[in-house]
């Protein structure tokens, strides 16, 4: 049929073509590009997460279960918990904001592009740092030692006599350079946002997204710091013979607890104020409605930056700290409640009256107040000192933040990949399959996490490789264990989903939601330059504005 | 490309609300010095923690040497002023006063970190005071080490430019760059403010 030559030179030139394709990818400081292979990373870590948590629920489905042994148990639970939050949420958020929040405010590009990659590039860095311990670290029991120490690795447990090896310093390490990311990424939120803005986009019209963003942009410089600082004392510990949480020589456990937590709580809302933002954008869109409360909005996000920082011990209630300090924490954790509650309100007077689209973001966004909220009341069951002292370090505590950051965020995530994907790639995603995606991840979400509520109730402690059997835990164990085939399924359609739809999915058009804000207005996907001219906005929602110029928004909106 | 078709369109009578754009060097730099702020916080939380908890000798009231450090303390905070007189010298692109404030400031912040070496080495060989000897150690060492490591990255930019700045590299139009490495540098000089006051204040 052809000649050799063309036969050897065909392969060649796919080769070379892949090749040249993945150089642009490597060396781009473009925000889009960046913020594809943020989310693109971080899904990936998604499912590698998701793979530990399913093996830690395989070992778990009966009791005295046989499948791994207690230190890969350990392991996996380090590393499940350390990758979905610091290679799944972190990056996937922080990439969406990378890719939007330029788009959203009509700029050309980040305030940053070269620190851009930079901080994408060292999260890279990071989490190979983190999961080459499974190949070249040392641990207790010998070599390929992932670290085992949990994923808040309280001390005195990280110290040599207790974690001898190096398994814990990849976890240091690999934590440590992907912070730095983080923060570079942050700053540079921060300055696009403030700096970047299109002419007539003041800060209240905005995209609230935007906002969001500045916010966990703001609390990302305060917080992840503080266990940079936290895990250079650590390393000191480890390395130079220093005491700080070197309880035999005067040194505290209990610092690294505050350390931890000083940035552990505000890191949750890191993990869910950009869900808030997807939201945000999504409802409004869905029910055909301009956001009802956009200013309260605004202020419940800064005053839960506010409080957020002052909640940290309530996750240490059960360490033994004095009634005051308690009471304290416990104050300011039902106070963090109102502002969170504000916002469920205000969706839903956002929902009210409106002309709902149940499409797969708004069903997604739908199931993330329902969840949210679940999650946030048992939250505030946790505040109350006595019954934390009753169900701390339960399975009653996992039930709480799975949906919490599982039922929020990811769900959240979901809702806003399913939004803004055509406008990435050009593409819908396939309206069927996500449907089907979604109810059996709602399903297998319910499944899984509900059940550990009450196995949490019955007494069982987080953390523990296997129970005995006849305490009454079987059941609970094995639904949660069959949720988890629901998640799968769940998340082999998405792939699925994904997969078609860059091949023949339905072509989008600029604006396939009939959406408001200025991504939308550009071409799908956007070119290079994201804008042929600069916008001019004079409300909140400009595309509206354009559709409507009988009646545009800034005849309504007032100026703060 | 059907590029953007409709932003052009997007021109909303022009807008007379004043918008606040600060220029991105000065938000990107005080996002940095706050972040910065953060991990010395973290330190300087331990610190006044452990005070008083060294179980062992030789205890900060024993071995701190006040007149030394208040040299040194001197001469860096000097070094912020003579870092504003290189950045106005710059702006009105006298280069030689620019090279010479520039010069002078390099000297007093290599002069800080001498001086240390100095306190350090007595610390060390004469009262045996060392990163693991005790909290006390641990703390001091780590504490005043961070603000070292950040007054010598920040000698390292100064010493950049100063060469860039021989060679010719550096015009009137890099003042806003300078300036915001100046910022970094108060920061530094700041720091070492709330560093003096926790360690040889409080601590002592």
């Amino acid at each position: 049929m052809t000649t050799v030559d063309q036969t050897t030179a065909v392969p060649d030139e796919v080769r070379r073509t892949f090749g040249a394709r993945v150089h642009a990818w490597v060396v781009s400081v473009d925000h889009k590009r960046l913020g594809m292979m943020y989310v693109g990373f971080g899904l990936c870590f998604f499912i590698v997460g998701g793979i530990e948590a399913a093996l830690m629920r395989a070992q778990l489905a009966q009791a005295a279960g046989k499948i791994v042994d207690p230190a890969t148990f350990n392991q996996l639970f380090t590393m499940h918990g350390t990758t979905m939050v610091f290679l799944v949420g972190m990056p996937i958020l922080l990439g969406m904001g990378n890719y939007l929040i330029p788009l959203m405010v009509g700029a050309r590009d980040m305030a940053f592009p070269r620190l851009n990659a930079f901080g994408l590039w060292l999260f890279v860095f990071g989490a190979g740092l983190l999961y080459y311990s499974y190949i070249g670290a040392q641990g207790l029991y010998g070599t390929s030692a992932a670290p085992d120490v949990g994923w808040f690795a309280y001390a005195p447990l990280t110290s040599k006599t207790f974690s001898p090896g190096n398994s814990t310093d990849y976890w240091i390490l690999g934590i440590m350079v992907s912070g730095f990311g983080s923060i570079t990424t942050a700053i540079n939120l921060v300055a696009t946002i403030l700096v970047m803005r299109c002419p007539g986009m003041t800060l209240m019209r905005m995209p609230l997204l935007c906002w969001m963003m500045l916010i966990v942009g703001m609390l990302v410089i305060l917080a992840i710091p503080v266990l940079t600082g936290a895990q250079a004392m650590l390393l000191l510990d480890r390395f130079l013979g220093a005491h700080f949480f070197d309880t035999q020589n005067g040194g505290s456990a209990l610092l690294w607890q505050h350390l931890f937590w000083f940035f552990g709580h505000p890191e949750v809302y890191i993990l869910v104020l950009p869900a808030f933002g997807f939201l945000n954008e999504v409802i409004p869109v869905f029910s055909r409605k301009v956001i009802f409360g956009y200013s309260l909005m605004v202020a419940a996000t800064v005053a839960i930056a506010f409080i957020s920082v002052s909640v940290w011990a309530h996750h240490m209630f059960s360490v033994g700290m004095s009634p005051e300090i308690n009471s304290f924490f416990a104050a300011t954790t039902f106070l963090i409640a109102i502002p969170t509650g504000i916002k469920i309100f205000t969706w839903m007077g956002t929902m009210i009256g409106g002309k709902i689209r149940f499409e797969t973001p708004m069903l997604c966004a739908t199931a993330f107040i329902g969840l949210f909220t679940f999650g946030g009341l048992t939250g505030i069951m946790l505040a109350v000192v006595p019954f934390d002292w009753q169900l701390g370090d339960s399975y009653f505590v996992v039930g709480h933040f799975h949906y919490v950051l599982f039922g929020g965020t990811v769900f959240g995530i979901f809702s806003g990949i399913f939004y803004w994907f055509p406008k990435a790639t050009g593409r819908l995603l396939s309206e069927t399959l996500g449907k089907w995606f979604f109810w059996f991840l709602l399903v297998g979400f319910n499944l899984t996490f509900f059940p550990m509520h009450i196995s949490g109730i019955l007494g069982m402690p987080r953390r523990i490789y296997m129970y005995q059997p006849d305490r009454g835990l079987e059941i609970w164990n094995l639904l949660s264990s069959i949720g988890v085939i629901f998640q799968g399924v769940a998340v082999a359609l998405f792939v699925w989903n994904v997969i078609r739809s860059l091949r023949n999915g339905k072509p989008a058009g600029n604006n396939p939601w009939n959406a408001w804000t200025l991504e939308w207005a550009t071409s799908s996907p956007p070119p290079d330059w994201n804008f042929d001219q600069v916008p001019t906005v004079g409300s909140a929602r400009p595309l509206w504005d354009q559709q409507n110029p009988q009646d545009p928004d800034s005849r309504h909106e007032e100026h703060l | 490309m059907n590029a953007s078709m409709n932003a052009g369109a997007i021109h909303a009578r022009q807008s007379t609300v004043r918008q606040w754009q600060p220029s991105r060097g000065k938000v990107g730099m005080v996002c940095l010095i706050a972040a910065e702020s953060c991990i010395f916080l973290t330190f300087v939380v331990a610190y006044l923690f452990y005070i008083g908890k060294s179980a062992t000798g030789p205890q900060p009231k024993d071995v701190i040497e006040m007149p030394l450090v208040i040299v040194n303390t001197i001469a860096l905070l000097s070094s912020s002023f003579t870092v504003v007189m290189a950045v106005k010298a710059l702006e009105r692109k006298a280069s030689r006063a620019f090279l010479g404030w520039l010069g002078v400031t390099i000297a007093l912040g290599l002069w800080f970190i001498g001086g240390t070496a100095w306190e350090w080495k007595g610390l060390m060989e004469e009262d045996g005071l060392y990163l693991g000897t005790n909290l006390f150690g641990t703390t001091f060492y780590s504490l005043v080490g961070l603000h070292l490591l950040h007054v010598v990255v920040g000698l390292t930019m100064l010493g950049l430019v100063l060469i860039l700045g021989a060679l010719g590299f550096v015009r009137g139009k890099h003042a806003h760059a300078f300036d915001m490495l100046s910022w970094y540098w108060h920061f530094v000089d700041a720091v070492w403010i709330v560093v003096f006051t926790t360690v040889y204040v409080i601590g002592r």
